[in-house]
């Protein structure tokens, strides 16, 4: 546990202190790939308390990373175009606000998983699997033919959006705000596993029929860990739509979705850095390995493969242990 | 009548052409220990899942202090007051014992939904956990990792989560599964002290803890009881002489 904390503190720290060398020495298209990390941390992290502690294997969490995208795209779509939304019973100018779009894109992600969790949840295993791949891919094909908001092409935001304050399109003040939201994250995940539910949903991945026993409901507190994985994980795609300036169906792909599971494999299912480690692994290999070969995926799964096969727990596992208290 | 914590009225329950429960009508009287018996395959385990909600009947009726819970879902029997421990271990093996414990207290407590506040630091939980942790002994063991627990501790540590529910009944799939010897007789022990605090249903191939421990027996066969009485009727009873006991003695 203790080697763990220093670990985690580690990685926290570097992830901070590359991008912020970076500045020193200018070189922005390094902070960019930080926080492309610490972003797709966040949606891991989101993703790891459905999969690492729900024990939820969701194959569908572009879903949420993309209805968190499209949350930022169509408010900044509106505002950039002057084009008012019109919801029917309200016309609303769209926004260029970050917090609002957080807000929009955690609530609208919250409701898409609460509603897939509610169907999905009915099945487990190989099915589970399978029918979140389905409901994330419903969203993809849906997105591609939605013409008003680009269809295939997706939507191109000029500028990024605005926070108070700051000057976002400085990238090391953008990585700054992704960087507390994964902190953020991290802390509330750390706070829930301590938790009275934690211990519950805990208890539930392992043995629901015990669960049941002492009178709780494991498939409820399964579906509430599904809304609160989903949401944060829409919160990262808001974020992702921010750092490219730019809103696509491949947001939806369940190529995302198989990736945020990668990235949690790597660093260790239900290990509270998993995610983040995975992320910075995954990123630091797409950039050096990607600049030598377009077949960088090849490496990733060899060593993907050596994970699963030599280090269970994933990295964190190996390097301090399987998960469990004391 | 309302003696009766726990009631079936005409249990019946078929797997295709196997009747796993027949027509079985028990009760569990306030202070007693009540044993089910039988030969492997007699519907035990069915008859158990029947009462405790993992399995609905084919007809019949499940009663719960006098309330048909027939309906009811296996939390909402346990809410109701069903303590059951199972035959072969069901613990989060993963989580450290006292962790197992708390579960229980938390259930009984009814209030799961806090995600903010450490589970470690609520002191009422914590007290109903040790508790249970300290009857069976399991207290110096606390801190360790459920999976490091030996067999026996496992039994103990089944038991101490059905106690923090603090039950109106026990329904216990044989608890001295596994136990060596000195192992048996401890828990035999303990489950003669526990009948004051809520009534047993025992289902247990265990013989020697079987007649020390019931007030009652009832012996199922093929799905049908064909006698229940107390110890020594039971024993001299013929046909189970013939059906169960003839064939181990």
């Amino acid at each position: 546990m203790i080697r763990e904390s220093y670990l985690n503190a580690a990685l926290l720290a570097g992830l901070l202190a590359v991008p912020l060398y970076a500045l020193v020495v200018d070189e922005p298209f390094t902070i960019t790939l930080a926080t492309r990390a610490a972003i797709l941390a966040l949606a891991a992290v989101g993703l790891n308390i459905a999969l690492g502690w729900g024990g939820l294997v969701s194959f569908g969490h572009a879903a949420f990373f993309g209805i968190g995208g499209y949350s930022m795209g169509i408010l900044a779509f509106h505002a950039q175009n002057f084009v008012p939304l019109d919801l029917g019973i309200m016309v609303f100018d769209g926004t260029k606000s970050m917090p609002i779009i957080w807000l929009v894109a955690v609530l609208a992600s919250a409701l898409a998983a609460l509603l897939i969790g509610l169907l999905s949840l009915r099945t487990s295993g190989v099915y589970f699997i399978m029918i979140t791949l389905a409901f994330a891919q419903m969203f993809y094909y849906f997105a591609i033919s939605w013409a008003r908001y680009g269809g295939e092409d997706g939507i191109p935001i000029y500028v990024r959006n605005d926070f108070p304050g700051l000057n976002t399109l400085v990238p090391i003040q953008f990585f700054g705000i992704c960087f507390v939201a994964l902190l953020l994250a991290l802390w509330l995940n750390a706070r829930l596993v301590a938790s009275p539910f934690g211990l519950a949903l805990n208890a539930a991945r392992q043995v629901p029929v015990r669960v049941q026993t002492v009178g709780l409901d494991p498939t409820r507190l399964k579906l509430v860990a599904f809304v609160m994985s989903g949401a944060i994980t829409g919160l990262a795609g808001a974020l992702f739509a921010d750092l490219n300036r730019f809103v696509s169906p491949s947001m939806f792909s369940w190529h995302l979705s198989g990736e945020l599971i990668v990235l949690i494999i790597l660093g260790g299912v239900g290990r509270l850095m998993g995610p983040v480690l995975g992320a910075v692994m995954f990123v630091a290999l797409e950039h050096w390995l990607g600049g030598l070969t377009t077949h960088w995926h090849i490496a990733l799964g060899a060593i993907l493969l050596g994970v699963v096969l030599f280090a269970r727990g994933g990295l964190i596992g190996l390097l301090c242990g399987p998960r469990g208290q004391t | 009548m309302t003696d009766n914590i726990i009631e079936t009225r005409g249990i019946t329950k078929s797997f295709g052409s196997l009747k796993a429960s027949d027509d079985i009508s028990i009760d569990l009287r306030a202070g007693e220990i009540h044993a089910i018996i039988g030969p492997n395959g007699a519907g035990k385990s069915t008859l158990i899942h029947q009462i405790c909600g993992g399995l609905a009947p084919d007809a019949g009726q499940v009663l719960l202090g006098g309330q048909d819970v027939t309906a009811l879902t296996t939390a909402a029997r346990a809410r109701k007051g069903l303590g059951r421990t199972f035959q072969i271990s069901a613990l989060a093996m993963e989580d450290s014992v006292l962790e197992n414990v708390l579960l229980g207290a938390m259930g009984a407590s009814g209030r799961p939904w806090r995600f903010w506040q450490a589970i470690m630091g609520d002191r009422s939980l914590r007290e109903r956990a040790e508790a249970a942790l300290e009857r069976v002994g399991l207290m110096d063991q606390r801190h360790i990792r459920t999976s490091a627990l030996s067999h026996g501790q496992r039994r103990q540590l089944e038991v101490a989560v059905a106690l923090t529910l603090d039950p109106r009944a026990f329904v216990m799939d044989e608890p001295m599964a596994g136990l060596g010897a000195e192992g048996s007789k401890n828990l035999t022990g303990f489950l003669d002290g526990l009948r004051a605090q809520a009534p047993i249903l025992l289902v247990e191939h265990d013989m020697d803890a079987v007649f020390a421990l019931a007030d009652r027996i009832s012996v199922l066969v093929y799905g049908r009881i064909i006698a229940t009485g107390s110890v020594d009727e039971i024993r001299t009873n013929a046909d189970v002489r013939e059906a169960y006991l003839g064939e181990e003695a």
